[in-house]
C-alpha cells in the first residue's frame, strides 16, 4: 500500500483524490499555485507545498517543481488527476525515474493511446471495431469500390495529404461516388501535389458512449458504460449510466471490447475507452482511450458501488484487482451535471468571482463533488468547473426528477453558473426520452437561448 | 494621458500566440478599436481593445502577467 501521496492537481478532483487517499490511511500532500493558497484541497491535505505562480505552465504543469515537492515531503507516489499532466507520458516516466509510483499507466501506454494512428491500430488488432474505412491510401477507383463494401453510404473521400477540412468530399450513392472519386483525386493532386486518397464511413447521428475499465497490468475488468452525448463545443456537460440506447447483448459486446483492448496493451489503473454509437446501424466504433480518471467517474461509482479512485490507489500500491467481473453489476441510474462558472445567458461567458451564500443539496441519492466554500474566491486562471452534482435513483425517470429537486435546492451565490441549463434540459422532452446525439445540444441551445437569458 | 484597463480578471498576453509578434510595442501609435492584447479567463480568450487613439503606448503589464479586472495594462498618450 502507498504511504504518502502527492496530488498533482487542483480543484474538485484534488479534493476527491485527497479524500480517497485519507480513507485508505494514506498521507496526502497538496500542491498549489500562488492563486490557490486559499483552496479547499490545500486545507484538507495533511501538507501543502507552493509550487509556483498562477500560470499553470509555471505551477501545475511544472514537472520539476512537482517532483521537488514530492521529494521534499517524502512522498512515495503521485496522482495526476485529470487535465494538466495526467496524460503526459514524459511526466509518468519522470515520476517513475525519480523512484516514485505514478498512479496511472506507464509512459509507454500513454504514448500508445495518445497517438490517434497507433491507438486505432492497437484497437483494431485487439478486435475492437474502428470507424470503417480504408486501411490506408486507396490506390485508384477500383480499390475504392472495394472499400465501399466496408463503409456503405454516405462515405467520406479525403485527400491523404489534406487537413483542416480541405480536400473532403461526401458521396451519398454509387453514382455520386463514381463522379466524386476522380474529382477528389484531381483536386488532391492540384492542391497538395499528391493524389492519394483515403475513405471513411460518415457517422451522422451518433451517441458518445464510453466504458470504464480497471486493470492491474495483467488482468482487466470493466465497470460498464457511461453515455455522454450532451456536449457543448465537444465538452461534456451531462453524463449518465447506464446508456438507455444499448441492448443488453450489445452492451456486453461493447464492454468486452474495452477489456480486450486494456488487456492487449497491458494497461494498469483506471482508464476509459470511448466509442461512437450509431443508433441506426446499431453499431459502435472506437474513438480513443483516455488513460486517466475522468471527470464523470462518479456516475459509474453510483451505479456500481465501486470507489474508482481508491481502486486506482490500491493498484498503484501493487495490489492485484480485488474484483472479478462477476462481482460487478449495475444498480439503478445515475446522472452527473457539470456546474461551471459560466453565464448561460451570455453564451457561456466565464464568470469567476467570490462565492457568497452556498446551499448544497442533500438527501438520498445526491452527491456533490466540489471545492467550493462560502467566501471562496474562484480564480480566473484555470478551468470553470465548480462542482459536479451526481444523482442516483432506481430508474432514469426518477433520477431526472431527483436532479431537478437537487438543482432547486442548490444556491451558489455571487456567481453565474450553468444551473439554469440543467433545469432546462431536465424538463426537455427529448432529454427525458433519451432521444439525443452528440450534436443535439448545440441546436437546443440555439432554440432555447431566450429562455436561458431569463 | 489615458490608461487601458483590463476588462476581466485573468492572464494577460501581448500577442495572439507565443510564436506571433506582440500586437503593439512600447512607443507604437494606437487607433481606437486596435487590439492591444488578450486576457485568458478560465481557458477562453478575450481581446483587449483600445477605446481611444493615441500616439504612444507604454505597457504596464508584462506578457503572461496575472491581472485583476480593472488593473492598468498600458498608458496611452
Amino acid at each position: 500500500m502507498l504511504k504518502k501521496l502527492l496530488v498533482a492537481n487542483r480543484g474538485e478532483i484534488a479534493v476527491r483524490i485527497i479524500r480517497a487517499a485519507q480513507d485508505l490511511g494514506i498521507a496526502t500532500v497538496a500542491v498549489f499555485s500562488a492563486a490557490d493558497a486559499e483552496s479547499l484541497h490545500v486545507q484538507i491535505a495533511d501538507e501543502a507545498v507552493n509550487i509556483g505562480p498562477p500560470a499553470a505552465k509555471k505551477s501545475y504543469l511544472n514537472i520539476d517543481a512537482i517532483l521537488q515537492a514530492a521529494k521534499d515531503t517524502g512522498c512515495d507516489s503521485v496522482h495526476p488527476g485529470y487535465g494538466f499532466l495526467a496524460e503526459n507520458a514524459a511526466f509518468s516516466d519522470a515520476v517513475t525515474t525519480a523512484g516514485l509510483v505514478f498512479v496511472g499507466p506507464s509512459g509507454d501506454a500513454i504514448r500508445l493511446m495518445g497517438d490517434k494512428v497507433s491507438a486505432r491500430t492497437a484497437a483494431a488488432s485487439a478486435g475492437v471495431p474502428v470507424v470503417p474505412g480504408s486501411a490506408g491510401r486507396v490506390e485508384g477507383i477500383e480499390a475504392g469500390r472495394d472499400v465501399l463494401t466496408e463503409t456503405g453510404f454516405p462515405v467520406m473521400i479525403k485527400a491523404a495529404a489534406g487537413g483542416g477540412g480541405r480536400g473532403i468530399r461526401i458521396a451519398n450513392s454509387l453514382a455520386e461516388f463514381e463522379q466524386a472519386f476522380p474529382q477528389a483525386q484531381a483536386e488532391a493532386l492540384a492542391a497538395f501535389g499528391d493524389g492519394g486518397l483515403y475513405m471513411e464511413k460518415v457517422i451522422g447521428k451518433a451517441r458518445h458512449i464510453e466504458v470504464q475499465v480497471l486493470a492491474d497490468g495483467s488482468d482487466a475488468i470493466h465497470c460498464y458504460e457511461r453515455e455522454c452525448s450532451l456536449q457543448r463545443r465537444r465538452q461534456k456537460v451531462w453524463e449518465e449510466a447506464p446508456s438507455r440506447a444499448l441492448s443488453d447483448a450489445l452492451r456486453e459486446e461493447l464492454c468486452a471490447s474495452a477489456v480486450a483492448l486494456a488487456k492487449a496493451v497491458n494497461y494498469s489503473g483506471a482508464g476509459t475507452v470511448e466509442y461512437l454509437y450509431d443508433d441506426e446501424a446499431d453499431r459502435f466504433y472506437f474513438i480513443e482511450m483516455n488513460t486517466r480518471i475522468q471527470v464523470e467517474h462518479p456516475v459509474t461509482e453510483a451505479v456500481t458501488g465501486i470507489d474508482l479512485v481508491a481502486e486506482m490507489l490500491r493498484i498503484a500500491g501493487g495490489e492485484k484487482l480485488r474484483l472479478e467481473q462477476s462481482d460487478i453489476s449495475v444498480k439503478g441510474h445515475a446522472i452527473e451535471v457539470r456546474l461551471n462558472a459560466e453565464d448561460p445567458a451570455r453564451d457561456f461567458a466565464p464568470f469567476p468571482g467570490k462565492v457568497e451564500d452556498l446551499r448544497i443539496p442533500g438527501g438520498p441519492g445526491v452527491r456533490f463533488d466540489s471545492m467550493l466554500y462560502p467566501g471562496y474566491q474562484v480564480p480566473p486562471f484555470y478551468d470553470s468547473l465548480l462542482a459536479k452534482l451526481i444523482v442516483h435513483a432506481e430508474t432514469r425517470e426518477a433520477a431526472i426528477l431527483r436532479l431537478t429537486r437537487a438543482l432547486n435546492e442548490l444556491t451558489i451565490g455571487g456567481l453565474k453558473t450553468t444551473k439554469p441549463l440543467f433545469l432546462g434540459l431536465a424538463a426537455d422532452a427529448s432529454v427525458q426520452a433519451g432521444d439525443v446525439h452528440t450534436r443535439w445540444l448545440e441546436g437546443w441551445l440555439t432554440e432555447n437561448a431566450a429562455a436561458l437569458a431569463d | 494621458m489615458a490608461q487601458i484597463l483590463s476588462p476581466l480578471p485573468g492572464t494577460f498576453y501581448r500577442s495572439a500566440s507565443p510564436d506571433q509578434p506582440p500586437y503593439k510595442a512600447d512607443g507604437d501609435a494606437v487607433s481606437a478599436g486596435d487590439v492591444i492584447g488578450l486576457i485568458e479567463v478560465m481557458k477562453s480568450f478575450h481581446e483587449v481593445k483600445a477605446e481611444s487613439a493615441g500616439t504612444n503606448i507604454r505597457f504596464l503589464a508584462d506578457n503572461e502577467d496575472p491581472v485583476m479586472a480593472g488593473a492598468p495594462l498600458a498608458d496611452l498618450d
